[in-house]
């Protein structure tokens, strides 16, 4: 393991969880489109928004994640991938607005003739964006992504038999990871015969995803002879081995009901075959350029390492908090009310209110002083502070409500 | 490893980049200024147990939600244009000013993550532990500023790094990112601007609504709801005024090109003066009001100072004058009628100890909301066409920094499509919200206003 190469595995392990965890959200827009008319139809589609609306922002994420470190480590790879491959990228992005668009605008709708809508534009956005990235990724390992501006072809770089077929995997896993999801989140409500009907959802398209994943073998045969090969062998095709499997067990545990740990079976599954696609690459980013070539200074490189690290420390604990209170059901729609039996209290007196007023001025004064008429650098610093103490404490005095009568 | 390319649709790929960050500005605003209002009034009701301010709070961080997720998605469209628009700019320095990107990733992380449970939390979580949830989203809300514009101060003023053939070495991020005199009157001008920005916005709503119901006082409720971001707006501003006056001294020693622009100051003068309005037509400002001096005064603090012109650099390394000078002058207009504003609020919220009675002050106030967003997006041409043709500020020209692929136009037309239709979206959401009921023994409207 050589420092240039701990970037990229934080890159591919964001990329799992961003298949992982907002896969299951692009999943859920299928299901909204596939749930039919009728109140069965609209129990489906609210409950798709209800489960996903608190998580979708923190999955979301996971790709900006990939994004930025991607750009500070491998800062030629992405300029490469990213003009090369404009057309799905910005796709992509315009499927990303419409999506997180429609669950800021689902909010307010008052009536099914509203919500449909919106529900019809998320489903689609959530169908488009997948296979966009999908096309990309297929585009990069069947590598037709050289190295430059824009130095591949504006289409066919993403158009060819892997791409299409990475489009297509990437959205049947969605919709299986989305059914798996949604049919955990059923039986925790206790609502029987909608985790039943999201299990068989999961049963048939885990079988698609699981089918087009063997076909899709054939195609990199003939199409990405390069991937093909080093898929199988080595300790690529021990990963692609255990991807399989996890694929096969996870589908026999959402048969039996465990969706809980089909779900981690399953994210098993698709890092499994990230493992292998990087292992079947490896040392090669690109056409002509190897990891170690394209990896920033090493200066960056470390900052970029701590960074991850550190930020980990405080995201895993949040997420954990965040995944847990929603499956906990305690952010659930209709829930208790808190009780609310604190006594009205008075909360400043005009003197409070008096002083804090005048410290307002002080500060002011203070910081036109130190910012606005002295030149030292220290000054101006302790300047802005000042300033900072006048706009609370005369927030404090104005703000404080004394009836505003 | 990466060489420039001749790209025909270069304006077309800056307005598209320009459209991006002026839809994204004014909802980062929300960003950075809502979670600290919202938890101040969540705070009064713990403190004070009065439900108003629940119910307040409540309202509000609807709307805070609503706002949010847009702010997501046009930031995530900038994330993306660093790749379709600008990739030889990020495969140049990604390695640079990536961090700070890298780093913002997190904060953003924080941010949705505690939104989360913030806004479904209320109702669900004990009154103090759901408080708590909210202080993340108000520190990770000046973090993410923080980091964006340390990118941005290093574009302006770059450093931390050699470039050798092309390719950047010795390359010290933290040094180039935090290490940078120009960051610091940067991000406070951009991070007090969010909470003027904020703060008219709500304020001029509740005016607006006041104005046209007419006859009645208004109740309590919405008295507490516009003297609340009011209070905050006219404290902002004038401290606004001081903030970009340090600005302005950063750029008059790192960028004098930029700071001539902004003056339309054609050659280099000692003691130079100020205009007020006009317009830069060949060499000098005409039909514009001028004072000696003031110029080297304000910006050297000595009358006497001399002042670089634009002729100092060549004309092709010269960026579009009036554009820069219009839109400075706009700000600092907007700027000085919101700081007046701010003060004669003041002075009758603390002198007579009541808000103020005339209509007047309420139809000013409806009009600071969108002056102030003018002033934002006018600051931020200032900054960004007064550095043109530069992208990183005499290191690497805009005009290297382009994609090589074509089909700029259409994607241009395509998100300019998308953001009018978001924009609609929007409005419409924003009014929703607005006249749902929320009273406080309301339960939360329907399973559709799952943000309640
Ligand atoms: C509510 C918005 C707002 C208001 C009222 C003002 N500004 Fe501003 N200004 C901005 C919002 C802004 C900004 C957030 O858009 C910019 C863009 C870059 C930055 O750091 O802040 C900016 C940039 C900016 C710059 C350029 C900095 C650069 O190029 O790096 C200067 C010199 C000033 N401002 C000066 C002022 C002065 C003297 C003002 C008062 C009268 C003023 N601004 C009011
Ligand atoms: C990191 C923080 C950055 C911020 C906050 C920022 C801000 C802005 C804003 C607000 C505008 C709009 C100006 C207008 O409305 O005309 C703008 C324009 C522009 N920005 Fe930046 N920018 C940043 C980074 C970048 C990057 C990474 C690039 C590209 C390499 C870039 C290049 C440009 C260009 C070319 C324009 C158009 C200028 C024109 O219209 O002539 N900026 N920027
Ligand atoms: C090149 C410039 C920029 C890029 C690439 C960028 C990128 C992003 C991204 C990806 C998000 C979504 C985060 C999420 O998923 O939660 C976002 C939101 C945000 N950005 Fe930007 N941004 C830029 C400019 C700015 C500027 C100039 C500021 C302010 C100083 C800013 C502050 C924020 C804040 C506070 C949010 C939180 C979302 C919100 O409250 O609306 N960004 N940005």
């Amino acid at each position: 393991m050589h420092l240039y190469e701990l970037p990229l595995i934080f890159v591919l392990v964001g990329l799992v969880l961003y298949v992982v965890l907002a896969g299951a959200d692009f999943g859920a827009g299928l299901w909204q489109l596939l749930a039919g008319g009728g109140a069965a139809g609209e129990r489906v589609r609210d409950h798709a928004h209800e489960s996903m609306a608190p998580v979708w922002e923190a999955n979301h994420v996971w790709l900006i994640f990939v994004l930025t470190v991607t750009w500070t480590a491998y800062p030629s790879a992405f300029a490469s991938i990213a003009s090369t491959l404009s057309i799905p990228l910005f796709v992509a992005a315009v499927g990303i607005i419409l999506r997180g668009a429609t669950y800021a605008l689902r909010a307010g709708a008052r009536s099914d003739s509203e919500q449909r809508p919106i529900d019809t534009v998320f489903a689609l956005s959530s169908i488009l964006t997948p296979f966009a990235l999908g096309t990309m990724v297929g585009a990069i390992a069947s590598r037709r992504v050289p190295v430059g501006n824009a130095a591949g072809h504006l289409f066919s770089s993403w158009t060819g038999a892997t791409s299409i077929l990475v489009g297509v995997l990437a959205v049947a896993t969605s919709a299986y990871l989305a059914a798996v999801f949604l049919a955990a989140d059923a039986v925790r409500h206790g609502d029987r015969e909608l985790a039943e009907s999201f299990r068989m959802r999961a049963l048939i398209s885990g079988a698609i995803a699981g089918a087009l994943a063997i076909a899709g073998l054939v195609v990199l045969h003939s199409h990405a002879h390069l991937l093909y090969h080093g898929l199988l062998h080595g300790s690529a095709l021990a990963a692609l081995v255990v991807s399989i499997l996890a694929g096969v067990v996870a589908l026999e545990l959402v048969r039996r009901g465990s969706f809980e740990l089909a779900r981690y079976t399953a994210a098993l599954a698709v890092a499994a075959i990230v493992a292998g696609w990087a292992l079947a690459q490896n040392p090669t980013l690109l056409p002509g350029l190897s990891v170690r070539a394209a990896a920033a200074p090493h200066d960056t490189l470390v900052a970029v390492v701590v960074a991850v690290l550190a930020g980990g420390v405080i995201l895993f604990p949040s997420l954990a908090l965040l995944f847990r209170l929603v499956l906990g059901g305690s952010l659930d729609h209709g829930g208790e009310t808190a009780s609310r039996t604190t006594p009205v209290r008075v909360l400043a007196s005009a003197t409070t209110t008096g002083l804090l007023a005048r410290a307002a001025g002080a500060c002011l004064i203070a910081g036109v002083g130190l910012l606005t008429i002295a030149e030292a650098g220290w000054a101006h610093a302790i300047g802005v502070l000042a300033l900072f103490a006048f706009m609370a404490c005369g927030f404090l005095a104005a703000a404080t409500p004394s009836q505003y009568s | 490893m990466m060489t420039p390319v001749h790209q025909a649709y270069l304006l077309q790929a800056r307005q598209m980049q320009a459209l991006s960050f002026s839809v994204h500005i004014p909802l980062v605003c929300f960003g950075i200024a809502f979670p600290m209002i919202i938890l101040f009034v969540e705070w009064l009701y713990l403190r004070s147990g009065d439900e108003l301010y629940r119910t307040l709070a409540r309202r509000w961080t609807r709307i805070m939600a609503a706002l949010f997720a847009v702010g997501v998605i046009t930031g995530t469209i900038l994330s993306f244009e660093m790749g379709l628009l600008w990739p030889q700019f990020t495969s140049t320095f990604g390695s640079v000013f990536g961090l700070g990107f890298a780093v913002e990733g997190f904060s953003f992380f924080m941010e949705a993550i505690f939104i989360g449970i913030y806004v479904y939390g209320w109702d669900r979580l004990s009154p103090r532990a759901h408080f708590l949830s909210g202080i993340p989203i108000a520190i990770a809300g000046f973090a993410g500023s923080l980091m964006v514009i340390s990118v941005n101060a290093w574009m302006n003023h770059p450093s931390g790094f050699r470039l050798v053939g092309g390719k950047a070495v010795d390359v010290h991020p933290l040094a180039a990112l935090f290490g940078n005199s120009f960051l610091w009157p940067e991000l406070m001008h951009m991070y007090i601007a969010g909470y003027i920005v904020t703060g008219f916005l709500l304020a001029g709503a509740y005016a607006f609504s006041w104005l046209r119901k007419g006859a009645g006082p208004p109740t309590r409720y919405e008295r507490t709801a516009l003297a609340i971001p009011l209070a905050i707006a006219a404290l902002a501003s004038p401290v606004q005024v001081l903030i970009g006056d340090w600005a302005a001294r950063g750029i008059a020693t790192s960028q004098p090109v930029k700071l001539a622009a902004i003056e339309g100051l054609h050659s280099t003068t000692k003691g130079a003066p100020e205009h007020l309005l006009g317009w830069y037509t060949a060499g000098q400002v005409k039909y514009g009001i001028r004072i000696p001096k003031l110029l080297s005064l304000l910006a050297f603090h000595n009358p006497d100072a001399t002042v670089k012109g634009l002729d100092t650099v060549p004309v092709d390394r010269q960026p579009p004058v009036n554009v820069v000078r219009v839109s400075f002058q706009l700000m600092v207009g907007i700027g000085t009628l919101l700081a007046l504003l701010g003060v004669v609020y003041l002075f009758v919220r603390i002198r007579r100890g009541r808000l103020p009675e005339s209509p007047w002050f309420y139809r000013a106030l409806v009009l600071a909301g969108p002056a102030s967003v003018v002033a934002l997006i006018a600051g931020w041409v200032t900054t960004e066409v007064g550095r043109q043709p530069w992208v990183v500020y005499k290191v690497m020209l805009t005009s290297e920094a382009v994609t090589g692929a074509s089909g700029i136009p259409v994607g241009y037309a395509t998100l300019a499509l998308v953001y009018v239709g978001v924009a609609g979206g929007v409005v419409w959401i924003l009014r929703r919200l607005a006249r749902m009921p929320m009273d406080p023994s309301d339960p939360p409207p329907s399973s559709h206003a799952a943000a309640g």
